[in-house]
């Protein structure tokens, strides 16, 4: 099991967030659609311990959530949140950032194609790129690190329907060319079905 | 040096309240709501200025070092406590801005008086002290304002990079260098431009007093140069110190 999740509870600002929360994610696409304001991205951001629990208990691989080292663990079970928010520079750049963070060496061209992006875009100013583009580029920063999970927080919210299923079929091209495992928060229930093995819906 | 000074009669001081006068009656006049302001900044001047002249002039008079260390340590205290009110988004911005008073006080002065620019003794301790501290303060307030300001803006970005592995400190980097710049930016560029459009207080104080341009020029020099030192010290020190409250030991964003 990739992550098990035990009544799990979160509160900010003194209102809870998260409450009682219990589900296993295996390996794979797993999809997870609610609400707005089920705590979808915060259920994220508590997998790869940008957040930490108030109550209950997470783990990943069998192995206490909180027992991993959080820096390390961030590299294996990357994050790319809803909105962009990449660093000052040009995407590879970006890239270059993420590798060196991960220890890995980078494949510009390669990177970029698997996010969906052609290789000119490796010189591009990240302030001069679309939405869209910017998604992808954080898409392609993540991927250089060369996680084993990948946490998609709406990975398509601002986006047009062409530009869309454009990331859409990116992500199912990762998907059967790689063994990375994919965690994806969608308010589309279409859009879950469509991505995920299996779909997680939270109350 | 020359030794020159003045007398300034209680009479001339008071006469100089008819400018207080008429920044009241401007700002009456353009309803700028300040006159009670300027009324208590004028008392307050009167007071605080009063009372420390007669704490310097028991300190000339002892002339022992620890009396300066002591008044030099109450200025870093209240230095503190005023910039902190500028510094109000940054948690815990109080101990930072202690050490980086402290430091930038201690740093510059122990450096000029090791460079035998000054003697170790209270007549040249005590003033050059007080610009130390109060530059360090304005500076520092100044980059931690500007550091709350920076990381409630850069929230996504910062949350991004930590999402990639990054430490506290690398993905605060950005954050902590323009929050450093605008805390120093101002003394360099009022030293850029010193003696073109506007004379600087030290060099005006000393002419006055009827010292030689030369002597004020150089003199003024190496004020300007000890205050780019300890504003440096005090800004960086206070930004390093001051941007791991932002974060948990975890390297997770706290709450605002």
């Amino acid at each position: 099991m990739l992550f098990e999740l035990r009544d799990v509870g979160l509160d900010r600002g003194g209102r809870s967030v998260l409450e009682s929360f219990g589900a296993e994610i295996p390996a794979g696409a797993t999809a997870i659609v609610g609400p707005s304001g089920a705590g979808k991205s915060t259920l994220l951001r508590l997998l790869n311990r940008l957040a930490d629990p108030d109550r209950g208990a997470i783990s990943y691989r069998g192995r206490p959530l909180d027992s991993y080292e959080p820096l390390a663990l961030r590299r294996e079970v990357s994050l790319v949140p809803q909105l962009p928010a990449l660093l000052e520079g040009t995407v590879e750049s970006n890239l270059r950032y993420a590798a060196d963070l991960a220890g890995e060496r980078l494949d510009v061209e390669g990177t970029l194609a698997r996010a969906g992006l052609d290789p000119s875009f490796a010189e591009r100013d990240v302030t001069k790129l679309s939405v869209g583009e910017q998604q992808r580029a954080m898409l392609a920063r993540a991927l250089a690190q060369r996680p084993a999970v990948l946490l998609l927080d709406e990975p398509t919210s601002a986006l047009d329907h062409a530009a869309r299923d454009a990331i859409e079929a990116t992500l199912a091209q990762l998907r059967r060319e790689s063994d990375l495992s994919i965690v994806l928060v969608s308010h589309d229930p279409e859009q879950a079905r469509r991505l995920g093995d299996r779909v997680l819906e939270m109350p | 040096m020359s030794t020159t000074s003045i007398h300034v009669e209680l009479w001339q001081v008071a006469a100089s309240l008819a400018l207080v006068a008429l920044a009241a009656a401007i700002s009456f006049w353009q309803r700028a709501d300040l006159e009670r302001d300027i009324a208590v900044a004028t008392a307050r001047s009167i007071v605080q200025l009063t009372l420390v002249g007669y704490a310097i002039k028991l300190i000339f008079e002892a002339d022992t070092i620890w009396l300066v260390f002591l008044l030099l340590a109450v200025m870093v205290f209240f230095g503190a406590i005023t910039a902190r009110h500028r510094a109000d988004k940054v948690p815990g911005s109080f101990g930072p801005l202690l050490i980086a008073l402290a430091l930038a006080g201690a740093g510059t002065l122990g450096l000029v008086v090791a460079l035998g620019i000054f003697d170790p003794t209270p007549r040249y301790l005590v003033p050059v002290g007080g610009m130390v501290i109060g530059n360090a303060m304005t500076a520092s307030a100044v980059a931690l304002n500007r550091l709350g300001d920076e990381m409630a803006d850069a929230r996504a970005r910062i949350e991004a990079t930590l999402a990639l592995g990054a430490t506290a400190r690398e993905a605060a980097a950005p954050t902590v260098r323009r929050a450093l710049r605008s805390g120093m930016i101002a003394l360099v560029d009022s030293t850029k431009t010193t003696g073109l459009i506007f004379f600087p207080g030290t060099m005006v104080g000393m002419l006055l007093a009827g010292a030689s341009p030369t002597d004020a020029v150089r003199l003024q020099l190496i004020l300007l140069y000890t205050l780019l030192g300890s504003v440096s010290i005090s800004a960086l020190t206070a930004t390093l110190l001051a941007y791991r409250n932002f974060f948990t030991p975890a390297a997770q964003l706290r709450e605002p």
